[in-house]
């Protein structure tokens, strides 16, 4: 039975003898000593690691567009007056494509696509993921979300000008045509809609993939945090984007069909709008952070030479961060004008995340309490994370009252916030997760002094732009606008000077790359010792292209 | 599961095109969807050829993808455990599907409950001349919630090996959907009010036309499987592929009871 050949359309798409795609053809032998070839291997892929790969290379470059499109915002801030952009639209272009891109080409294909595909399945135990073909459509779906929300920039927005520059919450009636008639927004709705089931399809995977393919005696209370931060992180996306999905569905048929779901002067409401967003706007900020947490406890429990603190509290901090995270959406909209009792709830739940979020930060620094602790890079880069996640956490708990938050709403002080937890939270368990696994990803070595380098430049180079926004939002300067009042001209240059800073951070890690791969040193299986006790490191560097096929028994 | 190495039943997909082909698909469907709608890199508005040629393409794409996954079904790739994942990812995918339909709702709910609080007008709105509940609308429901029962007649059958009742059931929920359809086109067709200028058409449109989608979809998915069925598919151990059609049926028809109840008959005036 299974040499049949029957026939399907595909037959017809390729030549028989096709070596990647009929390999059902050949014996098993032969499929797990060869790797396809290089179309079939990086163009049809079906294998978690490839994918977890392709997912790295595209979200890092994903990441240089966004970081080159903030450093020249930040070129144009560094003083009052419109300096360096056209106009002021162009401006606005710039700040919504770097947000969109950072969140949904840059964090979420590294941190969960890239990562989790790579890891979920070698530390549960699993020889790929559940649905291997799907995974490989996530990737293509994501892949051309990124070339629509790049096209969109070149294609008329707002009358007169190229872009859609309404803010990455593209809130009607800025994303309406009365905002942008052109067809630069309804190709970037097209983006998130792709993206949007990019993203569900492998929620749907990592969820089964951890559900039914955990290694014989692994039970799901001895799986390792990682898998149980994507677990959740999938939950989320499952039951997030799809409202996201109907929202700027509405917004399309809006644009283009005339109807009038946030438009007034049909009876429609734009707040709905930001309801709907802000339902999937919330938890999409935990489905960012929530891996970057699953990554660091690892890394923090290695370098500490212990057992993670409380891991059953770690694991069911996130289930409480998941599930609290679907029901504080609003504390986003506290200007919209809601009734006063329905802004103490929203104040009451969104604080209520501190607790759980606060049982994580404080087990993190119990892991490390009488550890034996070393510092490489990866710890570093963890270390970094609990600090500056911290500061983050505290300004969103200022935040979550109402009553402060009407005051700096849209100010530089939410800019700080969200930088704070986002593009130094994420994107420090980004490279936490990095430099811990590149060995194992690559089998090379990367240079303990260059990470170092890197990590200490950005850290100083993040906090010396993000801070000072602290002191310009306090001094109401409002965000999304290209120049501003002479007053606040002393911390926006001192804020360009860190993104000065942080730039060279890049290129030392560009250097860290350029290093690993020209040395080439051979990275051994387990670099990391006695702490570092996950399936992923009993496994060889890099590990074979078919992992695990005698599965491995848990205790 | 012999002759090799391989010690574990999931099933190591082979690399495939149609994950590739089915993202240019879309691509070039939604690429083409913008040119359609607003006129694109010098496509005149209206043009609809590029956004057929990418559904074309998803159609392709569905046929060649699932064509392989039920010949690897046949191969035996689809283990116990490789069918258990089967069963999640489809309840997965249902839940993603009730909550895009929450934002229908949630929409609904804002105009029905909210429009006089925002001092917006009155629910339903002036000079809207609504459905009367306890005609098609009762009778579509009636045609759905006996659908139900057909489609569970057609899975017991099968469990039992009585094919040929499997395949009465399973024709007459065929039918039955189309029914649905056909009632539900009549009405569209008699409605006193439109999709565009006024929030209760929009509503209105938007989450029956969603379901109406579902519905079709949900019938080629049973068409499919009587296909199948027919051709000698499936056995009373083994016929996932109804099963999903079946749950997902279910699924239409529990998102159409919701739409009776607050669309057609509570918030209706
Ligand atoms: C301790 C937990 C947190 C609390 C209490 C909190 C609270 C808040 C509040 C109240 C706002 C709205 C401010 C305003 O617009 O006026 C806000 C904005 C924001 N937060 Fe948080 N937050 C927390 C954690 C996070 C995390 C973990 C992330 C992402 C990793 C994040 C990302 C954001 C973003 C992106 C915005 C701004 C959205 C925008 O308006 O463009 N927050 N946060
Ligand atoms: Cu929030």
């Amino acid at each position: 039975m299974r040499k049949s050949r029957n026939w399907t359309v595909s037959s017809l798409l390729l030549p028989t003898d096709f070596k990647g795609y009929r390999m059902s053809d050949a014996t098993h032998e032969e499929v797990h000593d060869h790797k396809p070839g290089f179309v079939a291997r990086w163009l049809f892929s079906t294998n978690h690691k490839d994918i977890g790969t392709l997912y790295l290379i595209g979200g890092f470059l994903g990441g240089l567009v966004g970081a080159v499109l903030s450093w020249a915002m930040r070129l144009e801030l560094a003083e009052p007056g419109l300096d360096i952009f056209a106009s002021e639209q162009l401006f606005n272009v710039f700040i919504t494509a770097h947000g969109l891109v950072m969140v949904f080409f840059f964090v979420m294909p590294v941190i969960i696509a890239g990562f989790g595909n790579w890891f979920v399945p070698l530390m549960i135990g699993a020889p790929d993921m559940a649905f291997p073909r799907m995974n490989n459509i996530s990737f293509w779906l994501w892949f051309f979300a990124l070339i629509l929300i790049v096209l969109s920039l070149f294609v008329p927005g707002a009358s007169g000008s190229n872009g859609f520059g309404g803010g990455w919450t593209a809130y009607p009636p800025l994303s309406s045509t009365a905002g942008h008639p052109g067809p630069s927004m309804d190709l970037a709705i097209f983006s998130l809609h792709l993206a949007g089931i990019s993203s569900i399809l492998g929620a749907i995977n990592f969820i089964t993939t951890i559900l039914n393919m955990r290694a014989p005696g692994m039970n799901l209370h001895k799986m390792p945090l990682f898998a149980w931060s994507i677990l959740v992180t999938a939950f989320l996306l499952l039951l997030s984007l799809p409202v996201l999905a109907g929202a700027i569905t509405m917004l399309l048929t809006d644009r283009q069909f005339g109807t009038t779901f946030f438009d007034p002067s049909g009876g429609g409401d734009p707040v709905m709008f930001q309801h709907l967003f802000w339902f999937f706007g919330h938890p999409e900020v935990y489905i960012m952070i929530l891996p970057a947490f699953g990554i660091i406890s690892h890394v923090v429990s290695t370098f500490s030479r212990k057992p993670i603190f409380g891991y059953l509290g770690m694991a069911y901090a996130m289930i409480a961060i998941g599930f609290v995270g679907f029901i504080v959406w609003a504390h986003h909209m506290y200007t919209v004008g809601m009734p006063v009792d329905m802004k103490a709830y929203f104040v009451a739940a969104t604080m209520v995340i501190a607790v759980p979020t606060g049982i994580k930060i404080f087990s993190w620094l119990a892991t490390m309490w009488g550890g034996s602790l070393t510092f490489e890079t990866p710890m570093l880069w963890a270390l970094g994370l609990i600090f500056l996640f911290t500061v983050g956490g505290v300004t969103g708990v200022l935040l979550a009252n109402a009553g402060m938050d009407i005051a700096v709403h849209d100010t530089y002080y939410v800019v700080a916030h969200f930088h704070y937890t986002l593009s130094l939270g994420a994107v420090f368990g980004i490279f936490a997760g990095f430099y811990y696994w590149f060995g194992k990803m690559t089998g090379y070595k990367y240079n303990e002094f260059l990470g170092k380098a890197h990590f200490w430049v950005t850290f100083v180079g993040v906090n010396v732009t993000f801070f000072p926004q602290h002191f310009l939002g306090l001094n109401a300067m409002p965000r999304r606008i290209p120049d501003y009042n002479d007053a606040y001209a002393y911390w926006n240059m001192v804020s360009s000077a860190g993104t000065a800073l942080t730039v060279f951070g890049a290129l030392l890690f560009v250097l860290v790359l350029v290093d690993a791969f020209v040395r080439k040193r051979k990275a051994e299986a387990n670099p990391w010792g006695e702490g570092a006790n996950t399936l992923e490191w009993t496994v060889s560097s890099p590990p074979p292209f078919h992992t695990f096929e005698k599965l491995p028994r848990v205790k | 599961m012999s002759d090799h190495a391989v010690e574990h039943d999931y099933h190591i997909v082979n690399p495939s095109p149609w994950p590739l082909v089915g993202a240019v698909s879309a691509f070039v469907l939604t690429f083409g969807g913008v040119a359609y709608m607003a006129g694109l890199f010098g496509i005149p508005e209206g043009s609809p050829y590029l956004m057929i040629l990418g559904f074309v393409g998803v159609l392709i794409t569905m046929y060649g993808w699932w064509a392989d996954v039920i010949r690897e079904g046949k191969q035996g790739d689809h283990t116990p455990v490789v069918e258990l994942g089967m069963r999640y990812g489809m309840v997965l995918f249902i839940m993603s599907e009730v909550m895009f339909f929450v934002a229908w709702f949630w929409m609904f709910f804002e105009g029905a409950m909210f429009i006089e609080i925002r001092g917006a007008g009155v629910w339903p709105p002036e000079g809207i001349e609504t459905f009367n509940p306890w005609h098609l609308p009762l009778a579509n429901t009636m045609v759905l919630l006996l659908s139900g029962t057909t489609v569970t007649w057609a899975h017991h059958a099968l469990i039992e090996g009585k094919r040929k009742d499997a395949k009465i059931g399973l024709l007459l929920t065929v039918l039955l959907g189309m029914a649905f359809t056909t009632l539900q086109a009549i009405e569209y067709a008699e409605a006193g009010f439109s999709f565009s200028g006024n929030l209760y058409g929009a509503t209105f449109f938007m989450a029956t036309g969603f379901h109406g989608a579902h519905v079709i979809i949900g019938t080629i998915f049973l068409a499919v499987c009587l296909f199948r069925l027919m051709a000698g598919a499936f056995t009373p151990k083994h016929h996932f592929g109804f099963e999903a059609a079946a749950w997902y049926w279910h699924f239409v028809d529990v998102v159409w009871l919701f739409l009776f109840v607050f669309v057609y008959v509570v918030y209706a005036g």
